[in-house]
C-alpha cells in the first residue's frame, strides 16, 4: 500500500503543481473554471486512452514511439505556456483593474481558456497513463493487493492534490502589484523546464545528442529524489545531471518566451477608437 | 575557418547516431537480470529492456537520467551515455522493493 501511495502521490503531485500554478496563473479570467475542470476530466479519459494504447505507442518509431509521444505532449504544452504567458503580458493589467471585466480581454479569453483546458489536459494526461499502468499492474495481480492498492492510491492522490492545492492557495496570497509577474515566473520555468525533458527523450531514444553527459552532476547538493529535489523538477524540471543539450532547450526557451513577453508589452500607441 | 561548420555537423552527427554496443536486462518477478551490468565507458549504449513479467515496469535511473515504461511481455530500448567511469545505479519504479540494479561503467 505504501509503495502505491507514493508512486500515485509523486505522479499526482508532478501534475498538480503545473494545475495550481495556471489557475493561479488564469486567476481573473473569465469562465475559466468550467474549463480548468473540463480540462482535468478530459487528461483523465486521456490517461486510460494512451494506458491502453501503450504497446501501440511504444512500436510506433521501431520502439521509440514513448518517448516521441511524450516529447511531443511536452512541446505542445511548451507551445501553450508561452502563449499564454504573452497573452497574460498583454492582459495582466485589464485583468488586475477590472477583475474579468473588460471587453477586450472577454473575446481574447476564449482563447485563453482553451489554451488553459489544454496545458491542464496534457499534464494529467502525461503523469496520469503512467500512474494508471502503474495501478493496472497491480491490479492485474489481483486479490488482496487490489484494496490496498485502492487505498494507498487514494491516499497519492490526495496528498499530490493537497499539495497543488497549497501552491495555488500560497499564489493566491501574493499581493497583486506582485501576482502576475511571481506566476508568470512560475509559468516560464514550467515551461523551460519541459524543454528540457522533452530534450532529455528525445536524447533518450539518439534523436539528439547531449552534449556533456552530464553538463554538471548537483545530485550531493540536491538530490532528485529527496523532497526539494522532487518538486523542483515538477516546477522546473530540474535534473540533477542535465545533459548540455537539456540546458540549451531550457535557455532557448526561457530566452524567446521572455523576449516574446517583453515585446508585446511594450507601452503601445495611443488608439483612435 | 570555411571547414569548421562542416566538420562540426559531422562531429555533431557522430555522437548523435554512433551507437557502439548494445545491451540486454530482463525484468523476471520484478527483478533485473543481470542486477549489475558492466558496460564500456565512453560510448553510447543502447540498452534493451526484456519485461518477461506480465505487469508493467518503469525502468528508471536519477544516476543515468533515463526513466521508461516497459508494457508486460514486450520490450523496449534506449540510449545511455556516453558515461564517465563509475556506478549507476537503477530501478524500476512499479516494484522499487526488489527491482534495482546498478550500470557500471569501466
Amino acid at each position: 500500500m505504501f509503495g502505491s501511495c507514493i508512486i500515485v502521490f509523486r505522479e499526482t503531485l508532478e501534475a498538480a503543481l503545473i494545475v495550481g500554478i495556471i489557475t493561479a496563473a488564469t486567476h481573473g479570467v473569465p469562465g475559466r473554471n468550467y474549463w480548468l475542470i473540463a480540462g482535468i476530466a478530459a487528461g483523465l479519459v486521456g490517461s486510460a486512452v494512451v494506458a491502453a494504447a501503450t504497446n501501440t505507442i511504444a512500436e510506433i518509431a521501431g520502439g521509440f514511439g514513448q518517448e516521441l509521444f511524450n516529447a511531443g505532449v511536452l512541446g505542445i504544452a511548451v507551445l501553450m505556456l508561452a502563449w499564454h504567458n504573452i497573452w497574460m503580458a498583454a492582459h495582466s493589467k485589464e485583468l488586475a483593474i477590472h477583475a474579468g471585466n473588460t471587453g477586450s480581454a472577454i473575446s481574447d479569453g476564449k482563447r485563453e481558456c482553451s489554451v488553459l483546458f489544454a496545458i491542464i489536459a496534457l499534464a494529467v494526461l502525461r503523469e496520469g497513463s503512467e500512474t494508471v499502468l502503474f495501478l493496472y499492474g497491480i491490479a492485474t495481480a489481483g486479490g488482496q493487493s487490489t484494496h490496498t492498492m485502492l487505498v494507498g492510491g487514494t491516499l497519492g492522490l490526495t496528498g499530490g492534490v493537497a499539495v497543488g492545492w497549497t501552491l495555488y492557495a500560497g499564489l493566491l496570497r501574493i499581493p497583486l502589484r506582485w501576482f502576475f509577474s511571481v506566476t508568470s515566473l512560475l509559468v516560464l520555468l514550467l515551461a523551460a523546464g519541459m524543454a528540457s525533458q522533452a530534450a532529455r527523450l528525445l536524447i533518450q531514444v539518439n534523436l539528439l545528442p547531449s552534449l556533456a553527459t552530464p553538463l554538471w552532476d548537483t545530485s550531493s547538493l540536491l538530490p532528485p529524489d529527496s523532497v526539494l529535489g522532487t518538486l523542483l523538477h515538477g516546477l522546473a524540471g530540474y535534473d540533477a545531471r542535465p545533459a548540455g543539450m537539456q540546458i540549451i532547450f531550457f535557455t532557448v526557451v526561457l530566452v524567446s518566451i521572455g523576449i516574446g513577453m517583453k515585446l508585446i508589452s511594450q507601452p503601445q500607441q495611443p488608439s483612435k477608437q | 575557418m570555411k571547414k569548421l561548420l562542416p566538420i562540426t555537423l559531422f562531429l555533431l552527427a557522430s555522437t548523435a547516431f554512433a551507437a557502439d554496443a548494445e545491451f540486454t536486462i530482463v525484468i523476471r518477478e520484478h527483478r533485473f537480470e543481470p542486477a549489475e551490468l558492466t558496460v564500456p565507458a565512453g560510448k553510447k549504449i543502447k540498452l534493451l529492456i526484456e519485461n518477461q513479467d506480465s505487469t508493467p515496469e518503469e525502468f528508471e535511473s536519477f544516476a543515468l537520467a533515463r526513466e521508461k515504461v516497459v508494457p508486460g511481455n514486450s520490450a523496449a530500448s534506449l540510449y545511455i551515455g556516453p558515461l564517465k567511469a563509475g556506478r549507476y545505479p537503477f530501478f524500476g519504479e512499479f516494484n522499487e522493493s526488489t527491482a534495482k540494479g546498478v550500470v557500471i561503467a569501466q
